[in-house]
């Protein structure tokens, strides 16, 4: 229990730090407490009072944190102002959608990444770098809006997960390649990998035990930021797709000042970050150890 | 006898040629929706996915006819206004049953309105109602009739129930608005799928029966797919995934109108403007000179005239807008008041107005009788191209005669927090859809203590003598029964804002949709919703295409 | 250097000669409307066409580059400074600092920064000139994106504290600065460099994405970003092919400086 416990108290304490402040900024941010029925000409002053005091203008974080504090404890993360429905239910629709989509788009794009970036640094060939760096400029140069516009064109539609996948991983890919080159030309440069070569050991052999291994701790620190950059692409990508997912709901939420949405998603967020994070972390740790042991 | 029988058979031939061909019943007619309704209850919803719903679903009283702009008979078979326009009586139609075969009567209207008008209530459809302190009195008299006796005289209210839904008293109150909810509408909710699509099914106990007496609707099923990218639905449009797109771009009007297995329509002129107005308020957060800029009529019409709306129309909507000639669209036949003077381009003239009051031309730059430069943001909402690009337009041609303009886009919260609450803002450009013909659906822009009175909201006593005078007229027409009365003040109101310009009115949009061929009886209006107003008589033009929509 | 770097640099070069004196080569203002030559295709006056308001798309293209490779480099730098300084210093250092540091990242990262810059829009004037209000995005923007290149630096940075380089110098008596600065930073370089180009074309197109809460660049002033929110309308893009333009400028700056910055000697 001990070696879990300290992490996840770690985690717990980011998340309700994240949390308070998260809160105080979307309650200071321009438009908190406005709904946009004010504007309708059809409704007369009294229900355009009734609307702003439902909108929450008035009421202090702190009275809405000790409610949602009550809420949690039963389970009730509150109400969508939005949309009207409790916000558990919009989770629990919503977060396979991302997930499956994210997750991926995550794995398609370490793939490609990692094998991209070990060409380059294998080859050491101008031609070879030039067009894997020319292509991966490309895609980070394009918005990943766009790269969600292009992959339902090219696919026409067919199954939206999957052209939500294609396009976190084309938006992600581009950033895990220019990274995890610059990671594994470091440890390409070591001196033992240069004596290695000396000895004759297999490309294959080098790559995977001289490179990689060594290279672990920032790989997999890198491995918990991409969640973060994944969740952050699928934010435009599921918007401009129309898929019904997490990040549809972060944008909806946040135009809208959808206080009881925003505060779970970004308790959301802070989990994924930190427990992505802390579970590199771990990972480093164990191979760190297994080296060291060897 | 020989040739005439001859004749007979070719007119016969002729007009059986010329006839149009018998509907085909079946099929499931799909089109989109920008966002999930906000709520399904027929009397709750106020956003334009939720009415939608509600139009397709609810039976109604009355109902505007959007080809004719005229109010027909629908659940009640007749109606009278009463005592100068302070009651209405309807006589309901009798044998009229809910999708669940119960009857429809004059209680389940009494349950409805009491509803509708109990002061405790939150109901958008419920305001247009309310003139003036006094409750509202609904009573049945008799088996099949209802009257409703308003507090004050309540001109034109009659429009109203177009957008009040009848519900059954059997049904709970809390669960209105659930699948399996009895509705008197051509169609009911039988799926919901958050994000993806709302499935509707025919009301299999729809009142209304074509010319055979088969109860129609004729189309057995809609979906109404969720989605919010316009792009999107207009590539699923031409991909014949959808079968209408209710409100085009012109971007992809231009497209479309190339021609396709569909129909494009470009109905001139629709009820939407774009409008551009000067931060009146006392409270404002900007310094006094501009203020007192902002509150002078030389001012706001030099601006005005320095604007060349033509170019608007041209450049920003592809010619698919006129430029506006005043505060109501000529599409609005009635209320349209042509007697208004458009306004023109005149930069000169524009220089004239505003050396008038006190503004000389100093190297380029305009400037007002204290020396300031005049300079001044206009704030609109982001995400709106074509605002965005009209903002830019106005930049410019302001820059013609020395004003120095600064466009800040911002999210439409922001905006609205500005404009509502602090008042921190010199200029706005937002546009106005308009969805009800009659001025009363605009009391709370004009009247001066209305929120809406966007350039100085909820002022306390009108802060202007034209403003007391537009709030005469407003209440004059609201409370006249006489309908060339009611225009004769509606007119006046026009002609006073066309002379003091606090709203400066740039252009009505067009209203441009996309039906496909293999529709039929589809009859675009203005008035939304354009296409589907007469849903229950839209049919496809095939069995084959019918079938392939199951 | 060889002779792709060399191609690499002068292009580069030519590019923020042309940056930096706009005036000399854009042959029009770029906020002049040509109003009856709307959308025009690529013609002599304007190689290439005008847009959605008739504004001469090469001027536009020219002046949008002054203002997004001047703004966004800079950022990027900022950014990757501060991940740095922090990332270094805590990998370097260990322990509890490690961990502070760390949990400061994972709570940055997890913040909604989002709303960050939509408080300083609400706090600056509205009459604020447009190259102020870039100004300040840009700013916000490399404060705020350090977080994810911080962590993967402090885990690098920790994987040299036990390397035998760094232990042959603290034998030798180096002080700790200086371990830090002349032995931990270089050997930092290809991330650090690796993490300056992500950030230049992630720091322009988000600037073009928050042109959506009204804090990217304001009318009529170009930059790559509002530019390239032009390319989300497709099918104005497949029949207007040289909107394309700016894309492809983008797209070679940004191979130029990979080609510029790539380590080894086979580039």
């Amino acid at each position: 229990m001990g070696p879990l416990l300290k992490p996840a108290l770690h985690i717990l304490a980011t998340a309700v730090l994240g949390v308070l402040l998260a809160g105080a900024l979307i309650r200071m941010a321009p438009g908190f407490g406005i709904d946009e029925r004010e504007f309708d000409l059809r409704l007369n002053d009294d229900s355009v009072r009734r609307i702003r005091a439902e909108a929450g203008a008035g009421r202090s974080l702190w009275s809405f944190y000790v409610a949602y504090g009550r809420g949690l404890a039963t389970g009730d993360l509150g109400t969508s102002r939005a949309l009207g429905r409790p916000v558990s239910e919009l989770l629990r629709e919503r977060i396979p959608i991302t997930l499956g989509a994210a997750g991926a788009g995550l794995l398609a794009a370490w793939t490609v990444a990692l094998t991209l970036a070990m060409v380059c640094v294998h080859c050491r060939n101008a031609v070879v770098d030039a067009a894997c760096g020319g292509f991966n400029a490309l895609l980070l140069c394009l918005p990943a809006a766009a790269l969600g516009l292009l992959t339902m064109l090219v696919s026409g539609q067919s199954g939206r997960a999957a052209i939500v996948a294609a396009a976190i991983a084309l938006a992600v890919m581009p950033r895990l390649f220019r990274l995890t080159r610059g990671i594994l030309a470091e440890a390409w440069s070591s001196p033992h990998v240069a004596c290695a070569m000396a000895r004759g050991i297999s490309p294959v052999r080098l790559m995977l035990w001289h490179i990689l291994a060594p290279s672990a701790g920032p790989l997999l620190a890198l491995a918990g930021v991409s969640t973060t950059l994944a969740f952050g692409a699928a934010i435009p990508i599921e918007v401009v797709c129309d898929s019904p997912g997490v990040g549809q709901l972060v944008w909806q939420a946040a135009l809208q000042r959808d206080f009881p949405l925003l505060v779970n998603l970004g308790l959301m967020v802070c989990l994924l970050v930190a427990g992505s994070n802390a579970l590199a972390e771990a990972a480093s740790g164990v191979v760190g150890s297994a080296g060291r042991g060897r | 006898m020989k040739p005439f029988g001859c004749l007979l058979y070719f007119v016969a031939f002729w007009n059986l040629a010329g006839a149009p061909p018998a509907p085909v019943w079946g099929g499931e007619l799909r089109f989109c929706v920008r966002a999930d309704p906000k709520t399904l209850d027929p009397l709750q919803s106020a956003d334009q996915p939720g009415e939608t719903v509600r139009y397709l679903t609810g039976g109604v009283l009355l109902r505007l006819n959007r080809a004719t702009q005229t109010l027909e008979p629908e659940l009640a078979e007749s109606w009278r206004t009463e005592a100068g326009g302070r009651a209405l009586e309807f006589r309901i139609r009798k044998d009229v049953k809910f999708s669940d075969g119960s009857a429809f009567t004059a209680a389940d209207v009494v349950y409805t309105l009491k509803a509708l008008f109990d002061p405790a209530s939150t109901f958008p459809a419920a305001d247009g109602f309310r003139r003036g302190p006094g409750a509202i009195v609904v009573e049945q008299r008799g088996p099949d009739v209802v009257r409703i006796a308003f507090p004050n005289a309540a001109a034109g209210a009659e429009r109203l129930f177009d957008e009040v839904a009848m519900v059954s008293k059997r049904w709970p109150a809390d669960r209105r608005g659930a699948i399996g909810m009895p509705v008197l509408g051509p169609y009911r909710v039988v799926e919901y799928r958050p994000g993806d699509y709302i499935r509707l099914a025919r009301n299999p106990n729809f009142w209304r029966t074509d010319a055979t007496g088969r109860r129609l609707p004729y189309i057995d099923s809609l979906r109404l797919i969720v989605q919010q990218n316009r792009s999107l639905e207009v590539r699923r449009f031409t991909k014949g995934e959808i079968d209408l797109v209710d409100t085009l771009d012109p971007e992809d009007y231009a497209r479309l109108a190339r021609g396709g297995a569909w129909r494009a329509h470009n109905l001139g002129p629709g009820l939407g403007a774009e409008q551009l107005w000067f931060n009146q308020t006392p409270a404002g957060r900007i310094p006094d000179y501009k203020k007192a800029w902002f509150s002078s009529r030389e001012f706001r019409n030099g601006m005005s005239a320095a604007l060349n709306r033509a170019d608007i129309a041209r450049v920003v909507y592809g010619g698919w807008a006129a430029p506006a000639p005043g505060a109501v669209s000529p599409a609005n036949s009635f209320w349209f008041n042509s007697r208004v003077p458009a306004p023109a381009y005149a930069p000169q003239q524009a220089l004239a107005d505003l050396a008038r009051a006190g503004f000389r031309s100093t190297g380029g730059a305009l400037r007002d009788s204290g020396g300031h430069a005049v300079e001044f943001s206009i704030i609109t909402n982001s995400g709106n191209q074509m605002r965005e690009r009209t903002a830019a337009l106005i930049q410019d041609d302001l820059a013609k005669i020395g004003v120095r303009v600064t466009i800040v886009a911002l999210d439409f919260p922001s905006l609205l927090e500005r404009v509502t609450h602090t008042f921190d803002y010199d200029a706005c450009l937002l546009g106005f859809s308009s969805v009800d013909l009659d001025p009363s659906g605009q009391m709370n822009l004009w009247l001066s203590s209305a929120n809406a009175h966007a350039w100085n909201p909820e002022q306390k006593a009108p802060a202007t003598e034209w403003e007391a005078e537009i709030d005469r007229l407003m209440e004059r027409q609201a409370a006249e029964p006489v309908p060339a009365k009611r225009k004769a003040a509606f007119d006046r109101v026009q002609e006073i804002a066309a002379r003091e310009s606090p709203m400066l009115f740039l252009v009505y949009r067009n209203t441009l949709c996309a039906v496909s061929s293999e529709l039929r009886n589809v009859s675009p209006a203005v008035v939304g919703p354009s296409l589907i107003w007469n849903v229950e008589r839209l049919y496809f033009e095939s069995a084959r295409r019918a079938e392939a929509r199951r | 250097m060889t002779s792709v770097r060399r191609a690499a640099a002068i292009l580069l070069a030519s590019i923020y000669v042309v940056c930096l004196f706009p005036g000399w080569v854009a042959p029009f203002d770029y906020a002049h409307q040509f109003r009856d030559l709307v959308a025009a295709p690529p013609s002599a006056r304007h190689p290439l066409g005008t847009d959605a308001l008739g504004r001469d798309s090469l001027s536009r293209l020219i002046y949008a580059s002054r203002v997004s490779l001047l703004l966004a480099p800079a950022a990027a730098l900022l950014a990757t400074a501060i991940a740095a300084l922090l990332g270094g210093v805590a990998g370097y250092c260990g322990g509890g600092v490690e961990t502070v540091a760390m949990k400061a990242t994972d709570l940055v990262l997890s913040l909604p920064w989002l709303f960050v810059l939509l408080i300083a829009r609400a706090w600056m004037p509205l009459s604020m000139l447009p190259w102020q209000t870039i100004g300040i995005t840009f700013i916000l923007l490399g404060s705020f994106g350090w977080a994810g290149a911080a962590r993967v630096i402090c885990a690098a940075a920790a994987s040299l504290r036990s390397s035998d380089m760094l232990l042959h110098a603290k034998a030798c008596g180096c002080p700790r600065w200086r371990l830090f600065a002349m032995h931990v930073l270089p050997n930092l370089r290809s991330i650090l460099l690796a993490q300056f180009l992500i950030l230049i074309p992630v720091f322009i197109l988000t600037e073009g994405n928050l042109g959506v809460l009204g804090l990217g660049v304001g009318e009529p002033l170009p930059s790559w970003g509002n530019l390239l929110r032009e390319l989300m309308n497709l099918p104005a893009v497949a029949e207007r092919p040289w909107m394309l333009a700016p894309l492809a400028v983008f797209a070679m700056v940004t191979g130029c400086f990979y080609l510029l910055t790539s380590p080894g000697d086979y580039a």
